[in-house]
């Protein structure tokens, strides 16, 4: 029988330990022994450090009991996706290039959680450079859906999402470059942010698209994602497309959860049309209950939404192949040497074809094509300049509306499987969520309960203008209260119980 | 790639044929205390793989974040050229696969240049000016350094194995690129050198570089290409990599004039390639095949914001530069009291850096002139090095100039002593008396031998007396071989004249 400690929220289990009624060693402990019971099942974690994140709940406990004023998520353990570097863990990206490497240095997110003393349960699933949308392109397989296990739990951050979702841990951190938080966060009644480009460092992120990445977390409720949103975002010298400026608190945006006045701009493009009937009808339902509560619906076009998968899928590639050029063996990582007397040519060419996986190469592929020059203006450039009008849409649509809303993702989570072979019907689950990385707006998604034909969860996806983070808490804190209200409970109490044999 | 020495026109003849167009890239590795994109110290000759860190080594998460200093130094490069500056510039990557590249991609300014459209005045030993124009001068991460061990090329290809020192991966580098330059001519080679050292002179009294050849903190690429007068078309062109010293690049290029015209001679053609100058044959060697179709899938370098330097701080940094190096030349030699042709050879013999020094450290300035361009000039040649690699300081070559001054030593002593300095013996005063090389000016010891020389010619006391004072020669000479060479013949002259009159 798991501790029922682990069923709460963040901020709520924030409140237990800074009141002295839960000491963080017992609320580590209590996670640990999840991690142990249902771990296997979900396959969340590619790493885990009991230890040392009993060490640092140990050390918190201490400096809480000599009077210390610590931060507010002290003690609070929390994942992290293996995409971010750590000093103590391997840090493998989800990729056999990486296997067993343990940086020399931490992320700078990473940093922040360990100055706020939160203890670092291990480190999350991923596709492979984070470059999928189950996590069964992980070289290390795949991760499961806590509410179906035959199902993907989203990707590129299924590690995240499953193992917050599985109450392996109250928070986590993902990384989102094209849906790789919110997707995950959709399927698996979770939430997930996608902060503004430049709102959270990327230090130590490993990158896929330098222009699209930006680190989020991952949470049960909008108030756990703002604490931690407050805790991890902030200009970092070390990252110089971070921003200087701080974006407020996300904490009082989303205590503050009303949606009153607000004018919610659904995208005439992303209206749930076409979408699995489910989803379309527990959007509709969501912007009812907006409604009611005193949003003012309004309708706005972003018609090169369109292309917006195409440029996508040229312009990552393009940056991800220079991005991954470094991984040749000659300074870390796999090193394989071909029979013979090799070249340096040759040992970097085994070590590619060895240490990928059939994603990465085929990313790696389209995106040098899309660089070299006699392709460069009609693909790369040709990409660019739709994210210009993507941009210009964006633009548009915020002078009327203050933030937009559009389902998730277009279906629940699919079976394991499902979509492995044909790449292009994976890359169409992120088509609501690629513009804002696009355009380096913020994107939340938010449960709004389950489809009636599966069962399976259901997200909602709110955007703002770069910078206006804070709205999409307010918008999604309000909307979190009308659905459990309107369910009777919370999302996540109607997962099914993992331990029940 | 043939070793054998290609076949060259005569020099004279290529000219009478052929019009050369040259173009040069003068890479500047920048001073700064760290590195372009990284916190790591910017030292040359460190222990390999100490200045480092997961920047410049490029491991997975890290970022690169710019060096202010190096920008202020790119701009002042840029303004001292006569350049606009760019309000708006980009880094780009170039992507390519090279151990010595961390990240298989080199972070440089591409189709942005921070600094573009300049020019200068380049004086050539003859004396006549030409105008070079400057197409640009970027900012880019200098790469590793590869040792190839094994093998006897010192190259990649047949090395056993090669180690990587990624202490000069991320120093910070403006590459400064000329527009073709046309009409130089016979004088094509000796321009390209003076405009290297011009701009040498320039980023030394900048003091954003060192500027030290040998070190590689100036690097040029000499591009060369001939047509036949009057033909429109530019000829292929040639890219001869890492000439390392002004004399190899007036070399490399002449080299390359003479081996082009006896290929367009036999109506072959041109293979537009890099080559390699081996300064130890004198003679460019075939490298890799450069087209212009060379792919290096450029794109803009998204993890650094574009530089966007304001107009104030341009201002600032323009009201700052220092003297150039053509008001420089004229002060110097105004102060100096050098002719035209004293001060030239200076200038062309690259001693102006430490005639200056030792002038400042206390030298008169033609004792200064004399020794830089003469004897240490003759031993830098003979030892086919540069007079900077030579290891002697200003403030020896003042003492030495004391010594012979004062009349300790005289100029034959001081050549040894000289020797003695460039050989690690120590400072020209201890050298004189360890060597035991002070003069005897003691007159005792002089008439002594006075005498005993004169024993031996008795006619030359009379033909003193009757006027004939050359005729004191002969005994002087008897006197300083007997002494070997330690006697001050001055005094010898005195005091044979002295005798004479008793």
């Amino acid at each position: 029988m798991a501790n029922e400690l682990i069923f709460k929220n963040a901020s709520e289990l924030a409140g237990l330990l800074k009141s002295g009624e839960v000491s963080s060693v017992e609320l580590t402990q209590a996670h640990i022994d999840r991690i142990e019971s249902v771990g296997e099942a979900v396959h969340s974690f590619l790493h885990t450090s009991p230890a040392s994140a009993l060490a640092t709940a140990r050390e918190i406990d201490q400096r809480r009991s000599s009077g210390e004023k610590l931060h507010d998520l002290a003690g609070l353990p929390i994942a992290v996706k293996d995409n971010l570097t750590t000093l103590d863990a391997p840090t493998t990206a989800g990729s056999k290039m990486l296997e067993g490497w343990i940086p020399p240095y931490d992320a700078t997110v990473v940093k922040r959680l360990r100055d706020a003393g939160m203890p670092i349960l291990g480190k999350t699933n991923l596709d492979e450079f984070a470059m999928g949308s189950s996590t069964e392109f992980s070289a290390y397989g795949p991760s499961k859906n806590p509410w179906d296990l035959t199902r993907i739990p989203g990707g590129s951050g299924g590690g995240s999402s499953s193992v917050v979702a599985s109450f392996q841990a109250p928070l986590a951190l993902g990384s989102d470059t094209g849906g790789s938080i919110r997707f995950p966060a959709s399927v698996t009644g979770t939430v997930g942010i996608k902060p503004t480009y430049g709102a959270v460092s990327r230090y130590g992120l490993i990158a896929l698209a330098s222009s699209l990445d930006q680190v989020g977390p991952v949470s049960r409720s909008v108030l756990d994602s703002a604490m931690l949103q407050d805790l991890i975002a902030g200009h970092d010298p070390h990252d110089s497309t971070s921003l200087p400026e701080s974006l407020g608190s996300m904490t009082e945006a989303a205590l503050k959860g009303s949606v009153k006045g607000m004018r919610i701009g659904v995208i005439r493009e992303l209206n749930g049309e076409g979408f699995q009937a489910g989803v379309k009808q527990r959007f509709n339902e969501s912007l009812e209950m907006l409604s009611k509560a005193g949003a003012e619906i309004v309708e706005v076009s972003c018609p090169s939404f369109e292309y917006s998968i195409a440029a996508y899928y040229l312009i990552l590639p393009a940056e991800a192949s220079s991005n991954l050029a470094k991984f040749d063996s000659v300074r870390f990582g796999l090193r394989v040497a071909p029979e013979g007397n090799p070249t340096i040519e040759r040992v970097m060419a085994a070590t590619r074809e060895a240490g990928f996986g059939p994603e990465v190469k085929r990313r790696i592929i389209l995106g040098t094509y899309a660089l070299s020059s006699g392709a460069f203006d009609n693909f790369y450039g040709a990409a660019q300049k739709v994210r210009t009008l993507i941009q210009r849409d964006f633009d548009a649509a915020f002078a009327k509306a203050d933030v937009l809303v559009s389902p998730c993702a277009p279906t629940t989570a699919f079976k394991l499987g499902e979509k492995i072979s044909d790449p292009l019907a994976m890359y169409l689950n992120d088509i609501a969520t690629i513009p804002a990385n696009l355009a380096g707006v913020p994107g939340i998604s938010v449960p709004i309960g389950l489809a009636p034909e599966d069962g399976l969860p259901v997200g909602i996806q709110f955007m703002a203008p770069a910078r206006a983070d804070a709205r999409l808490y307010q918008v999604g804190a309000a909307l979190e209260q009308l659905n459990e209200a309107a369910w009777g409970k919370r999302m996540m109490e109607f997962a099914p119980d993992l331990e029940a044999k | 790639m043939s070793s054998a020495k290609a076949e060259l026109m005569k020099y004279e003849e290529a000219l009478e044929k052929f019009e050369v167009v040259i173009g040069l890239e003068v890479h500047i590795e920048l001073n700064t205390k760290t590195k372009m994109f990284c916190g790591c110290a910017n030292v040359f000759g460190d222990e390999p793989n100490t200045n480092v860190c997961p920047i410049c080594i490029g491991l997975p998460g890290s970022l690169p974040a710019v060096n202010r200093r190096a920008i202020e130094s790119s701009i002042s490069i840029g303004l001292a050229l006569g350049c606009q500056i760019a309000p708006n510039g980009r880094f780009s990557r170039k992507n390519y696969f090279y151990p010595d590249l961390a990240k298989n991609f080199q972070t440089s300014q591409y189709d942005e240049p921070i600094a573009f459209e300049g020019e200068i005045s380049v004086e050539v030993p003859s004396g006549k000016f030409f105008t070079v124009a400057i197409e640009r001068a970027h900012m880019e991460e200098d790469a590793g350094k590869l040792t190839h061990i094994g093998g006897n090329t010192g190259r990649i290809q047949g090395a056993e194995y090669s180690l990587v020192d990624y202490n000069r991966a991320g120093v910070p580098l403006v590459e400064i690129v000329t527009k073709p330059i046309y009409g130089g001519g016979a004088e094509a080679p000796e321009l390209a050198a003076a405009y290297v050292r011009l701009i040498r002179e320039m980023v030394k009294g900048l003091g954003v570089s060192d500027a030290r050849m040998e070190r590689g903190n100036v690097r040029c690429d000499a591009n060369v290409s001939i047509r036949p007068h009057g033909q429109e078309k530019l000829g292929t062109r040639t890219e001869t990599k890492n000439v390392n010293s002004l004399r190899s690049i007036e070399r490399a290029v002449r080299y390359e004039i003479q081996r082009q015209a006896a290929i367009l001679a036999k109506g072959g053609t041109i293979t537009q390639e890099t080559r390699h100058w081996h300064e130890d044959r004198g003679a460019t060697s075939s490298g890799r095949p450069k087209s212009d179709a060379d792919d290096y899938r450029y794109f803009p370098e998204p993890d650094l914001v574009p530089v966007q330097p304001s107009a104030e701080w341009v201002e600032e940094l323009r009201a700052k530069l220092p003297e150039q190096p053509a008001a420089r030349r004229k002060r110097l030699q105004l102060d100096w009291g050098f002719s035209d042709l004293e001060f030239r050879d200076v200038v062309n013999a690259g001693l102006m850096d430490p005639i200056e020094e030792t002038v400042a450290a206390g030298a008169k300035p033609q004792a200064a002139r004399k020794w830089w361009t003469g004897e240490i000039a003759r031993i830098a040649n003979a030892e086919d090095k540069e007079v900077s690699e030579l290891s002697i300081s200003a403030s020896d070559v003042v003492e030495l100039a004391n010594l012979v001054e004062s009349g300790k030593i005289n100029d034959r002593m001081a050549r040894e002593v000289l020797t003695g300095v460039l050989a690690g013996e120590g400072r020209p005063g201890q050298i004189v008396t360890d060597r035991g090389l002070e003069m005897v000016s003691d007159d005792g010891a002089l008439l002594a031998a006075i005498d005993a020389a004169l024993a031996k010619q008795p006619d030359v006391l009379e033909k003193i007396r009757e006027g004939k004072l050359q005729a004191a020669g002969a005994v002087i000479g008897a006197v300083m071989q007997a002494m070997k060479g330690t006697a001050d013949a001055a005094r010898v002259r005195e005091l044979i004249i002295q005798r004479a009159a008793e």
